[in-house]
């Protein structure tokens, strides 16, 4: 799990997507987690709170092009005050050899909370996108990214 | 907005340039033998603003046969609708006589008959008869042409130029703006170059450097015609990085952007468009759903997935036409604007019937000059065909099934594939096979003919993956292309199953066996994304088949059960 404050240049972006796909590359042997090993990695994170839908705009490839870099950018709906903001979202992948691709945490100085990324994927699977309120309110959404051999194109 | 009854009316009008009481004026005509050029062009003309489209020529500089699926299944929500019908259902829904010339245009059934009938279609020089008669009766100033992409790949003149022919073609068309799918395999550097210097726009709103997220190609160009501010927005094929090889194009990233296109038609419409286009290689079904998710655009310029409709497909307050492939058809649509909005739109799927139409002079000549240098080579006879050798079909077609047999004995393979594309001409019974019927069918920048082992589990990951790109419920899911095609083995598909579980009973053909998980299997095909494949190109391993057998005949394929449709 990646733990970092979220800046706001490309270049740390582009940094974090590194290391992101490092922790794939580290762990070939690791059988693939699922969606089992999903709500796992989220127990440990929030026990047995609900989660709501909404506010989550997770925004990945219907198809990936290049299963090794797969871009995933999420931006959180929020006024981020002082008084209403994200705290900290994660991102899992359901088919890796490790559920938990990274994680971001954000202060009401960033101003507003999105970040882009990019991650190994090793087959089609469902890509979920967690994000904390300051209210203590959690949302998620979920998305299916689709990886294929390819060719054949009319 | 044109009301849905306006709209009714609208297609009537065009409809009944072609359709009248069920054996319209063409029909007529050709039922007597005297189809003309002026049937071919009679159109009530609206408005102020002319577009004439045309699509995925794929390079077809001259006439030629190209038969239309009969097999053409859509999934899903779009399941029995348009263009997913065939023949007589085809033929039903555009009120069009069996037997008539439109029939044969845009239906595969009779087809070996009533190509005797009607003769070759398309060709560049008819093609800019049609484009010159239009812009004489309306004036330059108020015609717009443009090419949903697809043009620059399919023929052995456009392979050996890098698309220099089909550049000076569409040039001396005139052509205002295109879009981009096959182009992107003569690789970034040549498209780029021809992109910068040509005479027209290459528009592509969704590619972008993948690195940076800069745009690669300008996304949008507004014209003014007929007093009108028309915006065009390109988008090239989405796919194209995973249909295509991938290392042709490394730093470019394609996708759909949605959002990307929505902000492209409110920043038009801010800067004053009365209509706004979208010239799109996307492929039918997903400009359907596209066009029910994104606001404000008037016309869908489709492409990719070859269909020919001689009528509107309307989805919210957008237009989508299907103009066909091969240079089969130029479509004309007039737009009335009335407050800077498009207030009535009228539409002709003019089919550009060989025999019919006057060549145009000067493309003729251009046309000839830039074959000249290939003249001995297109010409050069290989063979001959006892059977009608077609391409489209989901499952199967017989110049496929051609091209299989010459992998299977050429490259001495148990089980060969061969792509789905959707490109390539026809021949009929007792057509001569020459060089340039071959290349019309293989000419690729990648076209190693490979020769490998694989296990029957890797060929069934092949064949589902390959389904899910053309099943999956979801259009934007899918990437177009039809089913690859076996040879040497048959198998059963379920098309309404999920990814992994559509494909069953893969048979050995040979020894009758089914097909083992994880026995290895001799493995040739052609066309691999991969980089640095190895073999011969296909059309030597084609040729070299043809050149053996002397007469071609296909055997009725059975080998492929489908359910689910």
């Amino acid at each position: 799990m990646i733990l970092k404050s979220v800046e706001k240049t490309r270049r740390e972006t582009l940094a974090m997507a590194a290391i992101a796909g490092l922790a794939a590359i580290l762990a070939p042997r690791l059988s693939l987690a699922d969606e089992q090993a999903v709500a796992a990695e989220i127990k440990k994170l929030y026990g047995d709170k609900k989660f709501e839908s909404g506010k989550i705009k997770l925004d990945v490839p219907e198809i990936a092009e290049n299963g090794l870099v797969v871009p995933v950018n999420v931006d959180i709906e929020s006024p981020m005050t002082d008084a209403d903001y994200v705290k900290s979202v994660h991102v899992f992948a359901e088919g890796n050899p490790l559920p938990a691709v990274v994680s971001y945490r954000f202060t009401p100085a960033c101003g507003k909370a999105s970040a882009s990324t990019r991650m190994r994927l090793a087959e089609t699977q469902n890509i979920v996108c967690i994000a904390e309120m300051s209210n203590g309110k959690l949302h998620m959404a979920k998305a299916n990214v689709k990886v294929t051999i390819g060719g054949c194109g009319g | 907005m044109i009301s849905r009854r306006d709209f009714l009316q609208a297609t009537a009008a065009a409809s009944a340039l072609t359709i009248g009481s069920g054996l319209g004026p063409l029909g007529r005509a050709a039922a007597q033998q005297r189809l003309t050029q002026a049937d071919i062009l009679r159109f009530d003309p609206l408005g102020t603003v002319t577009i004439l489209y045309v699509a995925d020529t794929h390079a077809q500089l001259m006439p030629l046969h190209f038969r239309e699926p009969s097999v053409n299944l859509g999934v899903g929500e779009v399941k029995g609708m348009p263009p997913h019908l065939t023949d007589v259902e085809f033929r039903n829904y555009f009120k069009i006589a069996a037997g008539s010339a439109d029939a044969f245009a845009l239906t595969a059934d009779d087809f070996v008959a009533l190509a005797k009938n009607y003769g070759r279609m398309g060709g560049m020089d008819r093609v800019a008869t049609l484009i010159g008669a239009v812009r004489a009766e309306r004036g330059d100033d108020k015609v717009l042409l443009l090419d949903g992409g697809d043009s620059w790949q399919g023929s052995w003149t456009s392979l050996q130029t890098k698309a220099q022919d089909m550049v000076d073609v569409m040039s001396a068309l005139k052509l205002d703006a295109m879009v981009g799918h096959w182009e992107f395999t003569y690789g970034a550097e040549r498209v780029k170059q021809i992109a910068d210097s040509a005479p027209f726009a290459f528009l592509a709103q969704n590619i972008r450097d993948n690195e940076w997220q800069e745009p690669v190609f300008e996304a949008r160009k507004m014209f003014e015609r007929g007093g009108a501010t028309i915006a065009v927005i390109g988008q090239a094929l989405p796919r194209t990085a995973v249909a295509n090889p991938r290392w042709m194009f490394p730093n470019w990233e394609f996708g759909i952007r949605e959002e990307d296109i929505q902000k492209q038609v409110d920043e038009a419409r801010a800067a004053g468009a009365s209509i706004v286009v979208l010239l799109s290689h996307n492929g039918f079904d997903v400009d359907r759903k596209l066009a029910s998710r994104v606001k404000g655009l008037d016309v869908i310029l489709t492409a990719h997935t070859h269909d020919a409709m001689p009528g509107l497909i309307k989805v919210g307050n957008t237009v989508l036409v299907a103009t066909g492939s091969h240079g089969k058809f130029v479509s004309r649509l007039d737009i009335e604007v009335k407050d800077k909005k498009v207030a009535d739109i009228r539409f002709k799927l003019m089919p550009v019937f060989s025999d019919a139409i006057k060549p145009d002079a000067a493309m003729t000549a251009l046309v000839e000059k830039v074959r000249a240098p290939f003249a001995g080579d297109l010409a050069r006879e290989i063979g001959k065909t006892d059977s009608l050798l077609y391409r489209r079909g989901n499952f199967n077609g017989t110049f496929d099934d051609l091209i299989c047999n010459a992998m299977m004995s050429e490259r001495d393979a148990e089980i060969v594939l061969s792509p789905g594309f959707r490109w390539g001409g026809t021949l009929i019974p007792g057509d001569a096979i020459t060089w340039e019927q071959i290349t019309n069918a293989t000419a690729i920048t990648y076209p190693n003919c490979y020769r490998n082992q694989m296990t029957g589990t890797q060929i069934k990951e092949v064949l589902e993956d390959v389904a899910d790109n053309i099943f999956h419920p979801d259009p934007y899911f899918q990437g177009g292309g039809d089913m690859v095609r076996m040879g040497g083995m048959g198998y059963a598909i379920d098309i309404s199953k999920p990814m992994g579980s559509r494909i069953s009973e893969m048979t050995h053909l040979k020894s009758g066996k089914p097909i083992e998980a994880s026995k290895t299997y001799t493995v040739s095909g052609w066309a691999s994304i991969n980089e640095n494949t190895q073999g011969p190109p296909i059309w030597d391993v084609v040729a070299a088949h043809v050149a053996k057998v002397s007469t071609v005949k296909i055997e009725p394929n059975t080998a492929v059960k489908v359910t689910g449709s």
